[in-house]
């Protein structure tokens, strides 16, 4: 493989780990856009690390996973009190904190607005970053066909409803937001020890916008609709490189059409019923 | 010092309120976030600037510009809002956020990526008012905010299609069983927006004499903050926590120094979401008004 796959295969494990950080809140319904939070603090956290405390990658990852998770269930609190449009807002101003946070303190550890440059010599393996994409799938696969699964997807179709069935949706919608901060954690981890470099800029509010971007085109209530949109949109700019300077302008039509076209996403949780794709089903359909 | 302070912080909150406003008017009235707000600002500003220097009078220039970017509102109308009128709130969100990419980064191949100022206005001449030095731009800057905003007050407290607004936010229904056309309320609601977006891209450019392609990110999502932190969907919380805002930013750069600036203010907007959803003014409402 030469090395531009290489780093476009990189890029697509990163994204898809992002992917997965923002299904998770908005699987209970949560939406979040401060998730580039989560993934700077990740990041710098395991960062400073390897390079200061000359730890190793992998509780390196961990530890800047964990302290993302903390802060992420810090966040969740007061979080849950916000609804949709207020919640994402909150969520925005949260990750604009961090944000500048890393751009204005800790400069003699992290090199504040210049970046903080040589973490590491050589860039992690390819493997590194699709070990962690394997170990998350397969841990959300788990989750989604287990009773906490059911209980998260019953929570965002109705909350009221599923807090008489005996669902404690405060722990649910906490544990959720927690849990999508620690995949940031470590997609942010990755990807210091990926590129070798990182600067507050990286993390800023079109970072998160993108990740929500993949969940929602992909589909919003199927973790493979996250890696669906995740590959969808690392791979668009690559083969529209003919557009030169317009393929910005191109992505944005894209997003415009597909939400017209398909509103709910790319891949639906119906299309993973044994029977969808039955003929006399389809054309029952409203 | 203080006053100086003060008055600049207002200069700055005027624009703020303005862009705040222009959030609510679609936030109040469809429960609707549109995020290329930021980017119609920074049309209006160009779009001003492009006819300036086709040779028009700033008279003509501004209104031009202006009824350019409420245009291009309802095409946003059209495109993410009517379509989707039934989907989950994110949808339309994310489709104004694709609208947002598609006009920057048009802007930007268009227009190129340097900044540019507008031409020499007026004579600037300085007034000294006590200690506060103001000039005469922003004198005039700072009056054309205070009749937008008043009228937009006005337009919505008196009008016939205001009432309409107003009707529609509470209950769109109802609203038009009662004879309200909302084919006709909704494009006028963005329409303003719009129109209201560009309005402050113009003052802005002109009090801070920046116009580039990158000058909406900023002030769009402050804007986003005002509203929220005045409280969402009312016209006249959105001056006030405009107002806010831009205090803030200017006595946090004036006493803590220019890297406290963007903490302090997003730390008000997360603090005004998690200890006060509803905001300052939400109290003073006997009854919830959305615009």
């Amino acid at each position: 493989m030469s090395i531009y796959y290489l780093d476009l295969f990189s890029a697509l494990g990163i994204n898809v780990l992002l992917a997965l950080s923002v299904y998770c809140p908005m699987v209970t319904g949560q939406l979040s856009i401060g998730n580039a939070g989560f993934m700077a603090i990740g990041a710098y956290m395991s960062a400073m690390l390897t390079v200061h405390l000359h730890m190793a990658l992998f509780p390196a990852l961990i530890a800047g996973g964990m302290v993302a998770g903390f802060i992420g269930l810090l966040v969740g609190f007061p979080a849950l009190r916000l609804k949709g449009l207020f919640l994402a807002m909150a969520t925005l101003g949260f990750g604009e904190i961090v944000r500048n946070f890393f751009m204005n303190f800790l400069e003699p550890l992290t090199g504040g607005a210049y970046g903080f440059r040589g973490i590491g010599s050589d860039p992690i393996s390819v493997f590194w970053i699709w070990g962690w994409v394997v170990f998350f799938l397969i841990f959300l696969h788990f989750l989604s066909r287990s009773r906490l699964g059911l209980a998260m997807l019953a929570t965002h179709d109705d909350e009221t409803v599923s807090e008489l069935m005996g669902i404690n949706i405060v722990r649910l919608k906490i544990g959720a937001f927690g849990l999508g901060a620690f995949i940031a954690g470590v997609a942010g981890g990755l990807f210091a020890h990926y590129y070798l470099y990182i600067e507050p800029e990286f993390f800023n509010v079109w970072r998160s916008i993108y990740m929500v971007l993949f969940v929602i085109m992909g589909g919003m209530l199927t973790f493979w609709g996250g890696f669906m949109g995740a590959a969808f949109f690392t791979l668009l700019p690559e083969f529209t490189r003919v557009l030169h300077d317009w393929r910005g302008a191109f992505f944005g039509l894209v997003i415009i059409v597909l939400m017209i076209i398909r509103p709910s996403g790319i891949l639906t949780r119906e299309m993973f019923r044994w029977d969808y794709w039955r003929p006399s089903l389809k054309e029952a359909k409203p | 010092m203080f006053l100086q302070q003060l008055f600049n912080g207002i200069m700055l909150g005027s624009t703020y309120a303005l862009i705040a406003i222009s959030f609510t008017l679609l936030m109040g009235v469809l429960n609707m976030l549109n995020f290329a707000i930021g980017e119609l600002f920074m049309l209006g500003a160009i779009f001003g600037l492009t006819f300036v220097n086709f040779g028009m009078s700033f008279y003509v220039a501004f209104p031009l510009a202006m009824i350019c970017t409420g245009c291009t509102c309802l095409i946003i109308e059209r495109v993410s809002f009517r379509p989707l009128r039934n989907a989950p709130p994110a949808i339309p969100l994310l489709s104004t956020m694709g609208f947002s990419i598609l006009i920057g980064s048009t802007a930007e191949n268009i227009w190129g990526s340097e900044r540019s100022q507008f031409p020499q206005w007026i004579e600037p001449v300085d007034f000294h008012i006590g200690p506060v030095l103001i000039s005469s731009t922003e004198l005039i800057i700072l009056a054309a905010a205070v009749v937008i905003m008043i009228g937009l007050d006005l337009f919505i407290q008196r009008t016939r299609i205001g009432r309409g607004m107003r009707a529609v936010a509470e209950n769109i229904d109802t609203a038009s069983i009662l004879g309200v056309d909302s084919n006709l309320i909704i494009p006028a609601a963005f329409f303003a927006s719009g129109a209201l977006a560009g309005a402050s891209g113009i003052l802005f450019g002109l009090s801070f004499s920046i116009v580039s392609p990158f000058m909406g990110m900023a002030p769009g999502i402050k804007g986003i903050a005002a509203m929220i932190v005045g409280g969402m969907g009312n016209i006249r919380g959105a001056i006030v926590g405009g107002m806010l805002i831009g205090i803030i930013e200017v006595f946090s750069v004036g006493y803590l120094g220019a890297t406290a600036k963007d903490f302090a203010v997003y730390g008000a907007l997360f603090l005004a979401l998690v200890i006060r959803p509803q905001g300052i003014l939400g109290m003073l409402q006997t009854e919830r008004e959305r615009i």
